[in-house]
């Protein structure tokens, strides 16, 4: 019991720094995934340049750790010059990461689109641009779901990697808290359930839809 | 070149931590994916939660709980111990999960045979249905073993002297533009190393075809 209230105790400093991993999370899957569909773009275009280009990013961000490209970010281009905030190099860190994961996502599922919905719009004589968007794009989009939900909740567990580089974020918060009272057992068990409260629903809607499309297709 | 010898130190300790925690993992998912798929319903909720709650926490957080929060009388874990067991206690909870999509891809139709033969559930589990449930699996697995390689990486930040905790070590005595070498080459290296494993899941993946279809 005597947890039980520490923990409130805790909650105040543990929820803002929940709230940096979430906003962290937040903004480097917004921007990743749309990266990623122009990087799915990139990989299967036809222009040689422009595929390997494509597939340099994205067999970057999955194959290096995601720490690594944090390292990179925050420690190694400060010596270019080019020097961020801790958070900002999370989040550009994250992005690429999110990035590469959803490209090949929403690769295999505008892969899946059948040929002859491109063939049948080339028939109908719609532009290249009508047929991507409004035709292979919403039906390849669909089937990619449940994976891109996956990525979120793989990025928004990746952001207590930030703890490395100094982010305030809910790891950071944790570990600071458990280093001023040693009570790094209770407060590690709280910071693992806070991101277990998020990530655990998360995964079971994410099983939900998969299901869901397998019904239907 | 230095910065290449110096993240090469840490060469070691990567491979040991990924092959410990992964052999950790495979022994620990085989029961754990029969409790996912028991037909008994208190086994399969609490195999689930252990599941679902393991993968729910990120790996970061179970090496520091391991490593600062347990104190049993005067034992405490070392760092590579830590590392080990935390890895081990995540894998465990995501190959379950993969071993468990094998076990349930392979056709109802198998198992009501082996009992209509007359076979041992033991034989049946063996003979029958682990072989095929594995060759369903083999690509995952394989899948998961790179992502334990890079997972491994986030054992420097409880001081494990792997690979990225020496670029670290290296990028911290350089501070000119050579420092950002070893970040480059540590990324480089994970990506070659994982290279091996895709190749051979390949060919044990086309060898077991043959043997199917041969």
């Amino acid at each position: 019991m005597t947890w039980l209230t520490e923990w409130v105790g805790y909650l105040p400093q543990m929820m803002s720094g929940l709230g940096v991993s979430l906003l962290i999370a937040g903004i480097s899957i917004l921007f990743g995934y749309p990266l990623g569909l122009g990087l799915s773009l990139m990989v299967t275009a036809k222009n040689l340049a422009v595929r390997t280009l494509g597939l340099a990013v994205v067999e970057i961000g999955r194959g290096a750790p995601a720490l690594v490209i944090l390292y990179l970010f925050y420690y190694g281009l400060p010596k270019f010059g080019i020097a961020f905030e801790s958070v900002t190099a999370a989040c550009l860190a994250l992005t690429w990461n999110s990035a590469a994961y959803s490209s090949e996502i929403m690769r295999a599922g505008l892969q899946s689109v059948a040929r002859g919905q491109q063939e049948a719009s080339n028939a109908l004589g719609l532009s290249q641009r009508v047929t991507f968007f409004r035709v292979i794009m919403p039906q390849g989009m669909r089937s990619a779901i449940p994976g891109l939900m996956g990525v979120a909740i793989q990025v928004f567990q990746g952001t207590s990697l930030a703890y490395g580089i100094a982010v305030p974020e809910l790891m950071k918060t944790a570990y600071n808290i458990g280093s001023q009272d040693f009570n790094y057992l209770q407060i590690f068990t709280l910071a693992g359930l806070c991101y277990a409260v998020i990530s655990m629903p998360a995964t079971w809607i994410t099983v939900f839809f998969e299901k869901r499309m397998a019904r239907h297709t | 070149m230095d910065a290449l010898s110096a993240v090469l130190q840490g060469l070691p300790m990567t491979l040991g931590l990924t092959l410990s925690a992964f052999a950790i993992g495979i022994v620990g998912a085989v029961p754990l994916a029969l409790g996912l798929s028991s037909s008994n319903l208190p086994v399969r909720l609490a195999s689930r939660l252990f599941v679902d709650l393991v993968r729910g926490v990120p790996i970061i957080v179970w090496l520091f709980l391991l490593k600062f929060g347990i104190q049993i009388g005067t034992f405490k874990f070392n760092p590579v111990g830590a590392a080990i067991v935390g890895l081990g206690i995540v894998s465990v909870a995501y190959l379950a999960e993969i071993l468990r999509g094998g076990l349930q891809s392979v056709p109802r139709g198998q198992g009501e045979a082996s009992h209509a033969l007359g076979l041992a559930p033991a034989d049946t589990f063996y003979g029958v249905l682990a072989p095929q449930a594995f060759r369903i699996v083999s690509p995952s697995i394989a899948t998961y073993l790179t992502g334990l390689l890079k997972d491994s990486s986030i054992a420097s930040t409880i001081i494990v002297t792997e690979m990225v905790f020496q670029s670290q070590a290296f990028a911290r005595q350089h501070p000119t533009v050579e420092g950002i070498l070893p970040y480059i080459i540590v990324g480089v290296l994970y990506i070659v190393l994982s290279l091996p494993v895709a190749y051979l899941s390949r060919r044990l993946d086309s060898r077991m075809r043959k043997a199917i279809y041969a």
